[in-house]
């Protein structure tokens, strides 16, 4: 594709024309733009505070804190089934998966295992939680070029996804269907071909917002070479996700850690990365994982073990002594809890890892130099939920 | 230094070639600035430095050991929480007019150390398949101070606001120590145990209230606190 290089070239000759700008030319007043911290386009309230010369940014400074719920004060006076109730409202887009790391952890420490089926029900939940959140990314990304019609179109069949949770676990967004040693019940009947149906229809949508987005010009112009992240800029401020992906680091949780703990071993799936670390290919990487994820949920459907769905643990769960990291590959990224008990009904200490904080702690490097509706793209591209940036 | 510590009570676990190497390797770069280490075979791998070893270690484990991405950097406060921690805890004793008990002796915990506040960061090494989690203790109880990762790993930045923010640790080197989620004049350290979480304070724990003793129960008033025995969850 001649015409993207092309592209790709212009914008870097734009980029060095507007930095010599800056330093020489024009010394026009500077002003400062302040965005959010309410906007319709993003997912809460995160502010940015952007310094400009004419069009471009000259510092932005993200301020946050707005919704800032201080989860891990509150972790140390709840036990660790209530915990999970906090922890759903993390990332509230994906709210399964972030009940999954802590328990877990906490099942590390124990040395409790799930048995299969119930690992197989948790990944299979998780998997759908990825579906159905990056799914309404693919809309949102629309959103932020100024396409409005994918947005709806995301809306309406995630609708189908969060369909499929509810009927297992009683909550569209906030499941707390985990449990120390398993999970809370067992599939209905009949829903594995339901679900398998409307995994069907989430490989349509990504077909249509394949073709709505990816062969628009609109959008290959705001998105191609803007919020370039170079692969080792990526790793130091602990990017995750398909933020890390896209820059070209073949780095996925799901393959390479936490082998045993979820039933990713047995699957067979490809971990999609992608050379440019724009925010083209941002989306790119996220609308793969979605067509991946549709897959996963098929073949955890078709091979889903019988069997028991809770291992034998005490009524009253106390957590002997010690310390334990677990994070798993979340919607976002990377999300952690850092679990250290004293052997009490409570943690001693959660540190909460989770994937938004840092995939937005790049923003004052990234914004550097970009023009103003620039700014707009690139937060929607690296993708984050302010719950899960604030926690 | 004894690098590894044996399993007793796992013997079938095979010992950890790869972590049980990193730490060999990181004592060979640090000398005595690396104290003590911990591997949990085939799992993970903690170690704990100095104070002065602290920003060293950074980069020796970017630099020389390829743990290229930054995960996590944050505090603990060791300190015993002086209000008690749970459903029964000390805050509603005192409310209803009975005495506190003494929260005991200060714990730490993997790896061990001296300081109330400890500070620990986490690594990745995405290439090998690792990842490891740093400790050091921190120079004083009041005033806590350690070097910077900021110059190794850029994304320390913000974990560090944050620490200073909810632990007043002070890291020497890094330019902008601000707030990030409070605001700008709020005073104290939340995250620290003497922080008291007020919500739990003005009123007793709503929990507690609801708790009526089972029917057939004997001792009612015992009923109210957790059973101290592990009952068998039913078949």
């Amino acid at each position: 594709m001649t015409a993207v290089t092309d592209r790709q070239k212009l914008s870097y000759i734009a980029q060095q024309a507007a930095d010599a700008r800056i330093n020489v030319e024009l010394e026009t007043e500077g002003m400062t733009l302040n965005l959010g911290p309410q906007h319709p386009a993003t997912h809460g309230t995160l502010r940015i505070v952007a310094r400009l010369d004419g069009e471009q940014v000259v510092s932005a400074d993200p301020v946050m804190g707005y919704m800032h719920r201080g989860y891990e004060k509150l972790a140390e006076v709840r036990t660790y089934a209530q915990i999970t109730t906090l922890v759903n409202r993390i990332d509230w887009l994906g709210s399964f998966a972030n009940e999954v790391p802590f328990i877990l952890a906490a099942e590390r420490l124990m040395g409790v295992e799930a048995p299969p089926r119930a690992k197989w029900i948790r990944t299979l939940l998780f998997e759908m939680a990825r579906v159905a959140n990056i799914g309404l990314f693919l809309g949102e990304m629309g959103l932020q070029v100024g396409a409005v019609t994918p947005a709806f179109y995301a809306f309406r069949d995630r609708e189908f996804v969060l369909n499929q949770i509810e009927a297992v676990t009683g909550g569209r967004f906030h499941p707390n269907f985990d449990r120390i040693g398993g999970i809370k019940d067992d599939l209905p009947k009949g829903w594995i071909e339901e679900t398998k149906a409307v995994m069907v229809k989430m490989r349509d949508f990504c077909d249509e917002m394949e073709d709505l987005l990816l062969g628009s010009e609109i959008f290959a112009a705001r998105c191609r070479g803007i919020g370039v992240i170079p692969p080792d800029v990526a790793l130091q401020y602990g990017l995750s996700g398909a933020n890390l992906r896209a820059s070209g680091i073949d780095w996925d949780l799901r393959r390479d850690g936490n082998h045993g703990l979820l039933a990713y071993d047995e699957l067979d799936f490809k971990v999609w990365t992608h050379p440019d670390g724009d925010s083209f290919a941002r989306f790119w990487v996220r609308l793969q994982e979605v067509r991946e994820a549709t897959k996963l949920v098929d073949q955890l459907c078709d091979g889903m073990p019988s069997g028991s769905i809770q291992a034998k643990v005490p009524r009253i769960i106390k957590v002997p002594a010690g310390e334990a990291f677990v994070s798993t590959e979340n919607p976002l990224g990377e999300m952690g809890y850092y679990v250290i008990s004293t052997g009490d009904l409570v943690p001693f200490r959660v540190k909460i890892r989770s994937a938004s904080f840092n995939n937005v702690s790049i923003t004052p490097w990234l914004l550097r130099g970009v023009y103003v509706p620039d700014i707009i793209t690139i937060l929607g591209s690296l993708y984050f939920i302010l719950g899960d940036i604030d926690r | 230094m004894t690098p590894t510590e044996a399993s007793d009570d796992a013997p079938e676990v095979e010992p950890d070639e790869l972590r049980d190497g990193l730490v060999a390797r990181l004592g060979e770069l640090l000398g005595d600035g690396l104290v003590d280490s911990h591997v949990d075979p085939g799992r993970d791998v903690t170690v704990r430095v100095t104070t002065g070893a602290w920003a060293k270690a950074a980069e020796e484990i970017r630099y020389v050991l390829g743990a290229r991405y930054f995960c996590f950097l944050s505090a603990i406060d060791w300190m015993p929480s002086p209000y008690g921690r749970y459903l029964d805890s000390d805050v509603d004793k005192v409310l209803s007019g009975e005495a506190a008990k003494d929260p005991g002796p200060q714990v730490q915990g993997v790896c061990g150390g001296d300081s109330r506040i400890q500070v620990f960061a986490r690594v990745t090494n995405v290439r090998d398949h690792w990842g490891m989690t740093i400790k050091a203790d921190t120079t004083s109880n009041e005033d806590p101070h350690i070097g910077t990762w900021t110059k190794v790993y850029a994304g320390a930045d913000w974990h560090e606001r944050e620490t200073w923010e909810m632990y007043g640790v002070t890291f020497d080197g890094h330019n902008g120590l601000r707030h990030l989620y409070l605001p700008s004049d709020f005073e104290g350290h939340p995250l620290r145990k003497d922080f008291p979480l007020l919500a739990r304070i003005v009123k007793p724990w709503p929990g507690i209230v609801d708790v009526e003793p089972m029917p057939l129960v004997e001792g009612a008033d015992e009923a109210d606190a957790p059973a101290e025995t592990d009952g068998e969850a039913p078949a």
